[in-house]
C-alpha cells in the first residue's frame, strides 16, 4: 500500500472501546460546494450575511417539522450508552465522534436558543451560540457521521444521531455552507437522470456489451433491457451497478434471475438511479425530486411492478420513504417496491430457479449486513427479513458461507465506513479508520474460517470495501455483491 | 395562618401547576410535532400491540442500556428501580385511609428506598471516572443527581435523624391537595426536604429529566414497521 500521512488502526483492537483522544479527526475537512452548484439545488451560494441566526431559525424551524429532532435534542440523558458504538469513535477516539458527543454540538445551541436553562444558564448548561467555532464543529463532525443508526440502537430513547445529521447539514446548506459532493451528485441525478453522469448511448452500449458478455460466457441470451414498453417489472439499480466492479456481476445476476424466471424487465434511461442522497443531506424537497423520477417512469411504462438493485440506503428511502414521498403507487400491481433479494428468494422457494453451487466453491462466504437495511428497513413478512432474505438467498448459491459474530451482526452491524454522503477521496482517512471495527471482525473471519468472500447487498458499502481493505493488506477481491454469487451458480433455462 | 404557611402554600400550588402543566405541554408539545416520515428502528413489530408489547419490555429492562453498557445498566437500573419504592413509601402520605397492601409493603418499600443514596453517588462517580462520560457530563448533569441525592438525604434524616412527625405532614399535604391548606410543619429537615421537591418539581418538565414521557413517544423505538402496508402522510409535505 502506498504511505499514507496517517496512521492505519491495528485490527487487533479495532472492536474495543479507546481513550479519548480530543480533537483526533478535527483536521479532516469536506471541499465545500462551488456557488453555481449550491445556487443549482436553490441554496445560497455561499455564506450568507447574518448566518449565525438564519441558522437557528433554520433550526427553530427543523424542531417543528420533525419530532424526531425536538425530542432528540430535549430527551438525552447522557448516560453514555452509545458513546463507544460509533465506528467512527472506535476509529478515531475522537469525542466528538461519541454518538452523543455528536449531538451535543447542536444541542449546545439548541439549549442556548430554546430552552429556558440554556439561556439563562449557559456554561453550566453547556449551552453555546452559533458561532465561526460551532459552524466549524458542524462542518467537520457532521461529516463524520453516515447516518448508520448503530448508535441509536444502544440508545434507551432510540435516539437517532442520523436524524440530527441530517437536520444539521440542512441547516448548514440552508445558510450557504454546502458539501461539494451529495450535491454534486445530485445535480447530476436531476441533470442526467443518475449519480455517475451516464447518458443514455454510454448506458445502453454498456448494456449491450454485457449481453454479448454473458452470451460469451454461457451461452444464453440473457437481454439487459432499456425503455422497454409494456415490460412488467422495472428495474431501478444503483448506477455503480452499471459501471463499478464488483457491482455490475451483481446486475448480471439480477438479468439472470430475470432470464431464468422468465419475466418480462427493463431499465429506465430517465430514472437510472436508485440512489438518493436527497436523504444524506436531510432535505425533503430533493428526496421527493429524486424519488419522483422513478414514480413518472413506473406510471409511463405502465409496469406491474418496480423491483429494486443491491442499495443499502435507497433500500430504505424506496420501503420506508417512497410511498408518502410520491405515492400512491395505484397504477402498479404490487403496490410497494420489491427488493430483488425478496424477489430472487420467492423463485427459490418456489423452485422456480436451480442452481449449480459448486460454482461458488472457490468461495467461503460470509454477508455484511448495511447499516440502512439492517436498521432502518424491512424484507418480506417477518420483523428479521432484512437479515434472513440475503442469507437465504447465499445458502441457495453457496455451498460454504459462515456467519459474523453477533456483536457485529445483523442490527449490531457496523457501517462500512463510507455511507451517509461520505464516501468521498478528502475523507479518505475517516473511511479508513471507519472501516476498522468491521474490517476486524472480517479479518478475524478470514484468519479463523477461511472466509474469502464477503457479500453484501449495498453500493457504497461494495465501493468503499474495495477502496479501504487494501489499506489493511486485505485484497479488494474478497468484496462481492450478493448477486454475483447468484449470477456464478445459477443454471439458465430454456425460457 | 403563618407566613411561612402561606408561602409554602403558595410554592406548591405554583410548583404543581408548573410540574404538571409542563408536562402536559411538553409530552403534548412532542405528540403534536409531525413525523414527515416513517423512521422506526429495525427489527419493529408491524403492528402497534407488538410495538406496545416490546416497548414494555424495553422499559421493564432497560434493554439498550443493559446491551449498551452493563456497569451504567447496574446504576441506572438500581436508581430507578429505587425511586419506585420511594415513591411507594410516599403514597401512604397522600391517601387516607392507606389501602391495605400499600400499608403493608411499607417496611420493605423503606428498605429499599433507603438505598436512593447508593446509585446516586455510584452514577455521580462514573460520570467523574470514566473518561467518555466525563466529556459529555455538564453542571447540569451532576445537578440532576445531587438534586435526587440531597432529596434522598433530607427524606431519610426526616426517618432516622431528626424525627418528623408524621400525622403533621400528612395533615399538610392532605390539605394541600384538598385545596384547604393547614399550617406547615415547622420542622427544619422537613422544610428542607419540602423545598427540595419542589425545585425538582419545577425543575423536572423543562430539563432532561422529560426523557420519563418521552420514552414513550420517541419515534424510532414507537413507531410500527407497516411501511408497506399503511399509507403514510406528511402533513407538511405538499403535493
Ligand atoms: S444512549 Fe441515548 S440517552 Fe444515552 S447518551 Fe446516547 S443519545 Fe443520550
Ligand atoms: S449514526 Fe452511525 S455514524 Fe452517526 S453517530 Fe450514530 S453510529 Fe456514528
Amino acid at each position: 500500500m502506498a504511505k499514507e500521512k496517517f496512521e492505519i488502526p491495528s485490527l487487533e483492537d479495532a472492536l474495543d472501546t479507546p481513550p479519548v483522544r480530543k480533537g483526533a479527526s478535527g483536521h479532516l475537512k469536506i471541499h465545500p460546494a462551488p456557488p453555481q452548484m449550491m445556487e443549482k439545488l436553490g441554496f445560497p451560494p455561499a455564506l450568507v450575511e447574518g448566518w449565525q441566526k438564519k441558522a437557528v431559525d433554520k433550526l427553530g424551524e427543523l424542531k417543528e417539522k420533525y419530532k424526531s429532532l425536538k425530542m432528540f435534542m430535549e430527551v438525552c440523558v447522557k448516560c453514555g450508552s452509545c458513546a463507544d458504538k460509533c465506528h467512527y469513535f472506535l476509529g478515531t477516539g475522537d469525542p466528538n465522534n461519541m454518538p452523543v458527543g455528536r449531538q451535543e454540538l447542536m444541542r449546545k445551541v439548541y439549549r442556548k436558543n430554546f430552552t429556558a436553562g440554556g439561556a439563562l444558564f449557559g456554561g453550566f448548561a453547556r449551552a453555546g451560540d452559533m458561532d465561526e467555532a460551532a459552524l466549524k464543529d458542524w462542518t467537520t463532525y457532521f461529516y463524520q457521521c453516515s447516518q448508520c443508526r448503530r448508535c441509536s440502537v444502544f440508545c434507551p430513547f432510540g435516539i437517532d444521531t442520523a436524524e440530527i445529521t441530517m437536520a444539521a447539514r440542512e441547516i448548514m446548506d440552508s445558510v450557504g455552507a454546502g458539501h461539494k459532493y451529495s450535491l454534486e451528485v445530485i445535480a447530476k441525478v436531476h441533470d442526467v437522470g443518475n449519480n455517475l453522469g451516464i447518458p443514455k448511448p454510454a448506458l445502453s452500449s454498456t448494456l449491450e456489451f454485457l449481453e454479448e458478455d454473458v452470451k460469451e460466457a454461457t451461452g444464453a441470451d440473457v437481454k439487459f433491457p432499456v425503455d422497454a414498453e409494456g415490460a412488467e417489472v422495472l428495474m431501478i439499480t444503483p448506477s455503480a451497478d452499471f459501471f463499478s466492479s464488483p457491482h455490475v456481476d451483481s446486475l448480471v445476476g439480477y438479468a439472470k434471475v430475470f432470464h431464468a424466471a422468465g419475466i418480462s424487465w427493463t431499465f429506465s434511461s430517465y430514472a437510472s438511479e436508485f440512489a438518493n442522497f436527497g436523504m444524506f443531506i436531510g432535505n425533503y424537497a430533493q428526496m421527493k425530486k429524486i424519488a419522483e423520477r422513478i414514480a413518472t417512469v413506473a406510471r409511463d411504462l405502465g409496469v406491474k411492478r418496480i423491483i429494486v438493485g443491491e442499495c443499502g440506503h435507497a433500500w430504505r428511502v424506496a420501503y420506508g420513504f417512497w410511498d408518502t414521498l410520491v405515492g400512491p403507487f395505484d397504477t402498479l400491481e404490487v403496490k410497494r417496491p420489491v427488493h430483488v433479494c425478496e424477489f430472487t428468494n420467492d423463485l427459490i422457494k418456489r423452485g422456480a430457479l436451480k442452481f449449480d453451487k459448486t460454482a461458488n466453491d472457490g468461495f467461503t462466504v460470509t454477508y455484511h449486513d448495511s447499516c440502512n437495511v439492517a436498521r432502518a428497513s424491512r424484507m418480506g413478512e417477518s420483523p428479521e427479513g432484512q437479515f434472513d432474505i440475503p442469507r437465504e438467498v447465499l445458502k441457495a448459491a453457496c455451498n460454504k458461507y459462515v456467519e459474523m459474530p453477533d456483536s457485529v451482526n445483523r442490527e449490531k452491524t457496523f457501517c462500512c465506513g463510507g455511507g451517509g454522503g461520505l464516501l468521498t477521496d478528502e475523507l479518505m482517512e475517516l473511511r479508513v479508520k471507519g472501516a476498522a471495527p468491521k474490517t476486524a471482525a472480517l479479518k478475524r473471519m478470514m484468519d479463523e474460517k477461511g472466509v474469502n468472500m464477503m457479500a453484501m447487498i449495498c453500493a457504497i458499502c461494495k465501493a468503499q470495501f474495495t477502496k479501504v481493505l487494501p489499506y489493511y493488506d486485505i485484497p479488494m477481491e474478497v468484496v462481492g455483491g450478493v448477486h454475483q454469487l447468484v449470477s456464478n451458480a445459477i443454471i439458465l433455462g430454456d425460457k | 395562618m403563618s407566613a411561612l404557611s402561606l408561602f409554602y402554600a403558595g410554592i406548591s400550588y405554583a410548583g404543581a401547576v408548573v410540574f404538571f402543566g409542563g408536562l402536559a405541554y411538553k409530552l403534548i408539545g412532542y405528540a403534536l410535532t409531525p413525523s414527515p416520515l416513517k423512521i422506526p428502528l429495525t427489527p419493529q413489530p408491524a403492528s402497534a400491540a407488538g410495538v406496545a408489547w416490546k416497548a414494555v419490555g424495553s422499559i421493564l429492562s432497560f434493554r439498550a442500556l443493559w446491551n449498551g453498557d452493563r456497569w451504567t445498566w447496574v446504576g441506572g437500573y438500581g436508581l430507578h428501580l429505587v425511586l419506585v419504592f420511594v415513591f411507594i413509601r410516599h403514597l401512604r402520605l397522600f391517601l387516607s385511609p392507606v389501602p391495605w397492601p400499600l400499608a403493608d409493603v411499607q417496611p420493605f418499600a423503606l428498605l429499599i428506598g433507603a438505598l436512593l443514596p447508593l446509585p446516586l453517588v455510584y452514577l455521580m462517580a462514573r460520570r467523574a471516572a470514566v473518561d467518555r462520560y466525563r466529556q459529555i457530563s455538564s453542571g447540569a448533569d451532576y445537578f440532576a443527581l445531587a438534586l435526587l441525592l440531597l432529596i434522598g438525604l433530607s427524606g431519610l434524616s426526616l426517618k432516622f435523624l431528626f424525627h418528623a412527625d408524621v400525622v403533621g405532614i400528612k395533615e399538610f399535604l392532605l390539605g394541600l391537595m384538598l385545596l384547604s391548606p393547614v399550617e406547615v410543619p415547622e420542622h427544619p429537615a422537613f422544610l428542607v426536604h419540602f423545598s427540595l421537591v419542589l425545585v425538582l418539581g419545577f425543575y423536572f418538565p423543562f430539563s432532561k429529566l422529560i426523557h420519563a414521557g418521552g420514552v414513550l413517544l420517541s419515534p424510532t423505538t414507537m413507531q410500527a414497521d407497516d411501511a408497506p402496508d399503511v399509507r403514510h402522510v406528511n402533513p407538511w409535505g405538499g403535493q
